[in-house]
């Protein structure tokens, strides 16, 4: 298997037309594969979590951050980027 | 390959970090430096500086990669060295003061805001290296901007050692007035301990104890919005079921504080010491250990039952984090330091919480009486009162115990003193004005109690 290196992204914002293709095509810019995307629209907000691999990105994790962030701000969302670890750490033994 | 986290854990996390303040508080580099001496203050100052800047070049900007992919805020990077009154014993309190530069320079070329081990242990008598150490003190915490410095005065093993508590209270009023035209800004980085712990990576008392490895790195946690977001959705619940929501809190702080220890550690090429399982508050909103016990159901911290919470509080943190990492160690117990926590702040300023009260709350929290501004006139023989009392429940509880006060020069009680950053700000409290000088000035040793000899 290949080395792989995960990372987990989350959206919260208003629902509107384009969240998905922005975030989408940002990360294929960057060559992050995208392995898994769950949605939902809690009371009203947009909410994504999405698993990505960016073992073959030219970016780092905080550098992802940073680029995800500032185009997030034109459509008002909230956008994290974290390394998978945190949550292996945290949620299971 | 499945991916195994739920939506709802997810959010979880992202929420404990951006909205509930989850951080690591301090990850501290411990360095021994007792290899470093030389003839003189000088000489053996600049071996210091050569070996702190060898080990912890990096450690800024290790401590700021972790935070870049991790996205958990690394607040603090902290440097612990060795005892100096033990490096530096046999020189003068200048050459003290003149290592004590160094340790300041040194602090400031790697980029860390404190650096802790100006400290002596005299809790069974004093060394001429401990003599010259605690004259230097007030000097030093004037003329350094990061340096920490600390005092063991007693232990459960050896009993406490009053000639070292009354000189504590004139060193603790001399470093005030030293350091009067930033409201005794020096008392902020000064603690007398009583139990002092090797390991502890939380300033202003960590030092790098004799038994420690050559170099190490030891985790802070913190995390009071977490647990008190956990106990939002618990109305009515009755109070182990509170014991149980706080031990998973504190499972998934200190989860996040074993990762980034890990990644300290092998980033570094530095052993992993302990995690420091405490809760440290810091003045913002959100970020308080009194709003735990509030939200527990005290109307104000410092009332009837305030403690009883407290005991609740920092059983149930233990628990919970001691599975969490590999191993424990420091403090481990929740911080109640005054000017550093909003909910304590509110509680002084009503009058809700006296000394008394933060006294009794001492014999169960991690610590003892932390960043309490008192008034600049209190006698050293009060403030020697003070560290006696605390010793005294240290000793007899097998507890480390500490008193950091600050005798703010000309403030009277009901004023406010800012110290500025994560020191915070605090109101002045009122102190007990009946004398105990005949009995501070008796001196000698209080001995170590019967069960300070098991073996």
């Amino acid at each position: 298997m290949e080395k792989t290196e995960r990372i987990i992204i989350t959206v919260l914002g208003i629902d509107q037309i384009g969240i998905m293709a922005m975030i989408s095509t940002a990360l294929a810019e960057q060559d992050v594969n995208i392995l898994d995307i769950s949605q939902t629209i809690l009371q009203g907000f947009f909410t994504m979590v999405m698993v990505a691999d960016i073992a073959a990105s030219p970016m780092d994790v905080g550098e992802l951050k940073k680029m995800l962030q500032d185009k997030g701000k034109s459509l008002n969302l909230e956008i994290t980027v974290q390394h998978e670890d945190i949550f292996k750490f945290m949620h299971r033994i | 390959m499945p991916f195994s986290f739920s939506t709802k854990e997810i959010l979880e996390t992202v929420s404990m970090l951006q909205t509930e303040k989850l951080d690591i508080r301090t990850i501290t580099m411990g360095i021994n430096i007792q290899d470093c001496r030389d003839t003189d203050g000088v000489s053996t100052g600049k071996k210091v500086y050569d070996k702190i800047k060898g080990y912890a070049r990096n450690l800024v900007q290790v401590g700021d990669e972790i935070e870049k992919t991790y996205g958990i805020p690394i607040i603090n990077k902290r440097i612990a060295v060795s005892p100096v009154s033990i490096v530096g014993n046999g020189l003068s309190p200048a050459e003290m003061v003149t290592i004590g530069r160094y340790l300041d320079q040194a602090a400031q070329d790697v980029g860390v805001n404190f650096i802790g081990g100006f400290t002596a242990l005299v809790h069974k008598g004093f060394s001429n290296g401990d003599r010259a150490l605690l004259e230097a003190i007030p000097e030093t915490l004037a003329v350094t901007e990061r340096v920490c410095a600390s005092v063991n005065i007693g232990t459960t093993k050896a009993g406490i050692n009053m000639d070292a508590v009354y000189q504590m209270g004139h060193i603790i009023k001399a470093t005030a007035e030293l350091t009067g035209d930033e409201n005794g800004l020096g008392c902020a980085k000064l603690v007398v301990f009583c139990n002092a712990a090797e390991d502890n990576p939380f300033m202003a008392g960590a030092y790098m104890g004799a038994g420690e490895p050559e170099v190490t790195v030891d985790i802070g946690v913190s995390g009071p919005g977490v647990v008190n977001r956990a106990l939002g959705d618990l109305l009515g619940a009755s109070l182990d079921q509170v014991a149980e929501e706080i031990k998973k809190a504190a499972f998934k702080i200190t989860r996040a504080g074993q990762l980034v220890g890990d990644m300290a550690s092998e980033r570094l090429g530095v052993p992993f010491g302990i995690v420091d399982l405490s809760l440290a508050p810091t003045a913002e909103q959100g970020d308080s250990v009194a709003h735990i016990l509030e939200h527990m159901g005290l109307d104000q911290v410092g009332t009837h039952g305030t403690t009883a919470a407290l005991a609740l509080l920092n059983d149930a943190v233990k628990k919970g984090g001691m599975m969490a990492c590999s191993r424990v160690g420091g403090l481990s117990g929740s911080f109640i330091p005054v000017s550093e926590d909003k909910g304590m702040i509110d509680a002084v300023r009503a009058g809700t919480i006296t000394m008394d009260k933060l006294e009794a709350m001492t014999s169960i929290c991690s610590v003892g009486f932390d960043m309490i501004a008192i008034p600049g006139e209190t006698s050293a023989e009060t403030i020697a009162g003070m560290i006696a009392d605390e010793a005294a429940i240290g000793v007899m509880n097998h507890k480390t115990t500490a008193v950091r006060v600050i005798p703010v020069p000309g403030t009277q009680p009901g004023d406010e003193v800012n110290f500025g950053g994560l020191l915070g700000y605090a109101p002045i409290i009122p102190v007990n004005q009946v004398g105990n000088g005949e009995f501070i000035r008796r001196g000698g040793f209080i001995p170590a109690p019967v069960h300070g000899f098991r073996n």
